[in-house]
Formats: structure tokens, C-alpha cells, sequence
């Protein structure tokens, strides 16, 4: 057959965490993309990225070719990366081509002129390490520098082109004026238009909000939309892909204990393995003791457990455990236990999802504990929260690993919380911890209120708390308006004509 | 004059093209209009890219003023002879009479 179809496009894996998936594998092979941001949006970190995970991943060469910072600041910079630049460009991997103002250049011009030093300097650097990435950065500066907007503009199309004809995959970086606004400055888009890509580093109530879209791959499919991502100091850009996410993580029959007998009983033989339980109650109902047991009974049945703590210090959190009679601190010593604290408002929501999945990769946890989610939801805007929720939970169950978060309800009594209606249906089960008030005494309730895949019970029981743990009791049986925090008592007689009132004729 | 004075001037430029020749042959008028005192370099870069790349070249065609200081660079076909002249910065000995400028 004559084929007269010309190959769809290809894409190059940059191996940029996550990049690859929003992008569906990556960037155009052989073709231009123009990544436009405004001022401190990570546009050099990504392009020099771009190069750099090239080396890393898979030992192809690069050419950097700045026009606004010099290569001395650039390798000092990206140093804080893990990127030794200094070393690649003595083993052939990585070559500048330096555009940056000089010092005694001030540039007059007399006379048409064209870039082409630029361009044979390009080709040059591109040959002699036989370079398969080339990212500029960034376009803006040299208009800034020449004036002649016409000029340039052309001067850029014959470099893209080139680019294009060296076969190599290239980055162009550019600056932008808004968040939401035009795409570049100068309009360059109008000729680098194959590719772009927008990172934003948006305010939203106070709080930046980093996110990439992907605007245009022309003659290729992309995810479309933001996509969170942040920019941490051990490996540079992590793009979060949330709906890129697959659902298709297994489930398992199998039981796991919940570390309290009488929570198993409700949970109709204790928790499935991988799954994610919610504890959802007010403050002092026992959540945080409901996680001490559910990593106890993980340690005693011999598994690696990892807590996630955002309220309590170390010294807190070991403390309140040996007053249950669970010692942490030998199970950390033995290797079984992993106590992670940290103060919520030490790092964005994105970063602390990345920290999260870096542990559990080093880790490797059977059971995952975060106490609690609710502490988080003050560190970002409450998009960014739902993206965090989704993301973490949706990592756990892929990983196979049985995850109980808690969540605090802000009133005493009843009531939901903001972390619930995100992740209540992400969850497969939700267990509530109420105070009840009776005869103006405080006592406390738990119900399993779900229980994906099994049956549970339905009752909402009471429940003590003493030096050995959490212990369920009896039904309340004449209580109702529990849940929706009004709790009153009703006569005996009157729990008779309910029971009536269900019973077949 | 000592030889650290003598007008040292460098071009370089993209191969073989009109822009190319032109400001080559404006170049020369500009030797001309100095009386032969400077030495003149052409350097193509595409021959060179190695020389484009010491000397960060962006746009072709750039006139380097090597010697004397102060280092000058312009960028452009040096069609406008005179603003290249002045440009250069080359102190009483060179400056070129007005006359012969409007000749030009």
C-alpha cells in the first residue's frame, strides 16, 4: 500500500514529574513549544528542567541558550536542583550558549541586521555535543534588547525553523503580562504556535497557586485544563496530573484489623486493606486515639505503619500513646513505625503532597495515618484543598495501602466539615465520633455510617474511653437527633409504636 | 602613535549575503574616511562559529572596535556612515570633517 500518511506526531518523554502525563507523553518530538509565564512562574526552572532530566533519564545531550540570566548564575541556581551543570558541560552533555547582556555591549545599531550569529552559535553547540533538547530563555529579554520587534519577530521564526530542521525538540520560553491575559508579551506566539504550554503563579486569597496548562498541541491530544504543580528544592518542577489519575486501583477481600476489637465488630471483621476509612468528630471525641490503635494494631500484626501528624508534636503524640499503652517510640526503634510531624503552615498544600508520596515511597507503609486532614484545609485555598484530598487519597489506594484520615467537625455536637464533602466519596468507609449530651452529661457515640463492599453495623452505639483504649457499648436506644446534633431522650413506650410502625401486618 | 593606538576593527558576518557585502563595502568607505588608519578583520561566522561564540555574537552583521579603548560594538550594515563613525568613539585624532560627511 502507498501510504500516503504522514506519521502522526510523536512525543518526547521529558521525564519532568507529571509533565508526561498532563501532556499524554510529553512534548512533540522534533517540534517547538512555547512555554509563556508571568515573572516568577518557573519558566527557567523548566526549561533548564527540560534539559536536565534529559541527562538524568536518559544521557541526552542539551544546549541552554540564555539571554537574560549568565551562565555562572545559572549554574548556581540550578545547583539547588541537584543539577551539576559544571560537570555535564565538561562531559559533553550540556552546552550554554550565552546571550545574556555583557557588559560593555550597549548595543547601537546601524543598520538592518539578522540574528544569524545567534543562529550559527545555536548550530554550533547543537553539533558539537550532539544535543537532542534545546530550551531558550526566554525570548522576552531580547526584544527588550534590540528594539526591533519586526526584526525579531522574523529572526525568531528562522531560528524555530532551524530548530526544527536540526531535528531537536526545543522549549521556548516567554514572558507574559497577566495570569489571564494575552499569552506572551511581543506576540510571539503568533510564530512558535505549534506547542504552548502557560505556567501560572496565581493569588488566590493570599495564597500562590502554581499551575500548568497545556493551551495547544497542534495535531496532538493533551489533558486539558490546570494542573497544580510545585517546585521543590530536591527535584525542581513536580506537576500534580489529578484527573490524569486512572481509577482502576484493586481491591481487596481481605480484612485488616482496625487495632480495637470492638470497632472490627461494627466494621462487620475490621477494615478491608486498601482502603481509606474517614474518623470523622468533633475535638476530643478520640479521633487521634482511633489512630493510635489502627497503627497499633497494624504493628502487632507485623506491618509498617506511617503516621502523617499536623497537629501534635513527636513528644505529644508518644506521650498521649503510653498513656493508652502503646509505645511509638520502640516501634520506631524497630523499624515498624514511621512518626512524620509537621506543622501544616511549613509548606504549600502541593509540596506536602509531594513530601507525603516521596515517604510512603522510601517507606513503603502497609498502613498510612493522617492526623489530622482538617489541619490542612488552612493552608490553601479550598480548591487547592479538594485537589490535595483527591490526589492523596487517590495515591494511597493505588499504592495498596490501607489509609484512615481523620477529620475535625467544627461544632460540638453534630455537623459536618469542609473535609468531609470532599472526601466522603472518595472514602470506602466513614465513621463518626459524636458527643451526645443526656441529662446534661457529655457522652460520647460511634456509628459506621459506610462500609463499601460490606455489611456493618447500623446502630450508633456509645462508646468510653479509659487507660486501655476505646471500648463500644450499648445502642443508644432512646436517643434520637444525635447526628443532626439536636440529641433528646424519648419515653420507652415510644421506641414500642416506632418498631410498630415497620412491622409488616 | 603607539601601536596599542592603531583603530583595530573586527566584522563579523553571515556568510556570503548582500547585508553581508554591504556592510563590508561600507566598511571600506568608513577606511576611506579615516585616511587608511585602522586595520580591518572579516570574520564569517559560519566559517568561524567557534570566534562567533568567544565573542557572544547575537546579530550579523557586528563591527567589534578592538583597540583603542573604550570597546565599542554596533550592530547593522553600517549604512549610516557617519553615526558609525561617531559611534566609535575615537577622540580628536578621527574626527571627520563635516564636509566630506555630506559628500558621502
Amino acid at each position: 500500500m502507498n501510504s500516503q500518511f504522514l506519521a502522526p506526531v510523536d512525543k518526547l518523554a521529558t521525564d519532568i514529574p507529571g509533565f508526561d502525563l498532563v501532556t499524554l507523553g510529553g512534548l512533540p518530538r522534533g517540534r517547538t513549544t512555547l512555554v509563556a509565564g508571568t515573572a516568577g512562574s518557573a519558566k527557567t526552572v523548566f526549561a533548564a528542567q527540560f534539559l536536565a532530566e534529559g541527562i538524568l533519564h536518559s544521557q541526552e545531550a542539551g544546549v541552554f541558550v540564555t539571554f537574560e540570566e549568565p551562565p555562572d548564575d545559572l549554574r548556581r541556581n540550578m545547583a539547588s536542583f541537584g543539577w551539576p551543570i559544571a560537570d555535564w558541560e565538561r562531559q559533553g552533555l550540556w552546552r550554554f550558549v550565552d546571550g545574556s547582556i555583557q557588559a560593555h555591549d550597549d548595543d547601537h545599531v546601524v543598520g538592518q541586521y539578522d540574528l544569524g550569529g545567534l543562529l550559527v552559535r545555536i548550530e554550533h553547540a547543537v553539533t558539537s555535543v550532539n544535543a537532542r533538547r534545546v530550551s531558550l530563555d526566554s525570548l522576552g529579554a531580547i526584544f527588550n534588547r534590540l528594539h526591533d520587534g519586526d526584526t525579531v519577530r522574523h529572526e525568531l521564526l528562522r531560528i524555530s525553523v532551524a530548530l526544527k530542521r536540526m531535528n531537536v525538540t526545543s522549549v521556548l520560553t516567554a514572558e507574559r503580562t497577566s495570569e489571564y491575559g494575552d499569552i506572551s508579551r511581543h506576540g510571539v506566539e503568533e510564530f512558535v504556535a505549534d506547542n504552548v504550554v502557560i505556567l501560572r503563579n496565581a493569588l488566590e486569597d493570599e495564597k500562590r497557586r502554581r499551575t500548568i496548562e497545556v493551551l495547544k498541541y497542534r495535531g496532538t491530544l493533551h489533558q486539558k485544563g490546570e494542573f497544580p504543580f510545585s517546585v521543590t528544592p530536591a527535584r525542581g518542577v513536580t506537576v500534580i496530573p489529578l484527573s490524569a489519575i486512572e481509577l482502576k486501583q484493586r481491591s481487596s477481600n481481605l480484612r485488616v484489623t482496625s487495632g480495637n476489637p470492638d470497632l472490627d465488630g461494627l466494621c462487620g471483621g475490621g477494615f478491608f486493606r486498601d482502603s481509606v476509612v474517614l474518623v470523622s468528630g468533633a475535638t476530643g471525641t478520640g479521633k487521634t486515639l482511633l489512630t493510635t490503635e489502627f497503627l497499633a494494631g497494624g504493628v502487632n500484626s507485623n506491618e509498617r505503619c506511617l503516621l502523617l501528624a499536623f497537629e501534635e508534636s513527636r513528644e505529644q503524640l508518644f506521650r498521649n500513646a503510653i498513656g493508652w499503652g502503646v509505645n511509638f517510640e520502640e516501634m520506631e526503634a524497630e523499624g515498624k513505625l514511621k512518626v512524620y510531624c509537621v506543622y501544616p503552615e511549613t509548606a504549600s498544600l502541593e509540596d506536602h503532597l509531594i513530601t507525603i508520596k516521596d515517604l510512603v515511597a522510601e517507606f513503603r507503609p502497609h498502613r498510612v495515618a493522617v492526623d489530622s486532614l482538617s489541619a490542612l484545609e488552612r493552608v490553601g485555598t479550598i480548591r487547592s484543598f479538594r485537589e490535595f484530598v483527591i490526589g492523596m487519597t487517590s495515591f494511597i489506594k493505588h499504592q495498596e495501602i490501607t489509609g484512615l484520615f481523620t477529620a475535625t467537625t467544627p461544632t460540638l455536637t453534630g455537623g459536618a466539615s469542609v473535609t468531609e464533602s470532599h472526601i466522603s466519596t472518595l472514602t470506602d468507609s466513614i465513621i463518626l465520633l459524636r458527643y451526645v449530651e443526656i441529662n446534661g452529661e457529655m457522652r460520647r457515640g460511634i456509628t459506621v455510617l459506610k462500609m463499601r463492599g460490606s455489611m456493618h453495623n447500623k446502630d450508633i452505639c456509645e462508646f468510653t474511653i479509659d487507660g486501655c483504649g476505646l471500648h463500644v457499648g450499648k445502642p443508644f436506644r432512646n436517643v434520637v437527633g444525635i447526628l443532626s446534633g439536636n440529641p433528646h431522650m424519648i419515653a420507652a413506650s415510644e421506641i414500642e409504636r416506632l418498631d410498630e410502625l415497620f412491622r409488616n401486618p | 602613535m603607539t601601536h596599542a593606538d592603531v583603530l583595530r576593527l573586527v566584522l563579523y558576518v553571515t556568510g556570503d549575503t548582500t547585508r553581508s557585502a554591504a556592510a563590508i563595502a561600507n566598511l571600506q568607505e568608513i577606511q576611506k574616511l579615516l585616511n587608511g588608519q585602522c586595520e580591518i578583520t572579516v570574520i564569517d561566522v559560519l566559517e568561524h562559529p567557534e570566534l562567533a561564540e568567544r565573542e557572544k555574537i547575537l546579530a550579523t552583521p557586528t563591527l567589534v572596535k578592538v583597540s583603542p579603548p573604550p570597546l565599542r560594538r554596533l550592530i547593522g550594515d553600517l549604512s549610516d556612515q557617519a553615526l558609525v563613525v561617531s559611534l566609535l568613539d575615537l577622540g580628536g585624532g578621527f574626527t571627520v570633517p563635516k564636509q566630506s560627511i555630506q559628500r558621502l
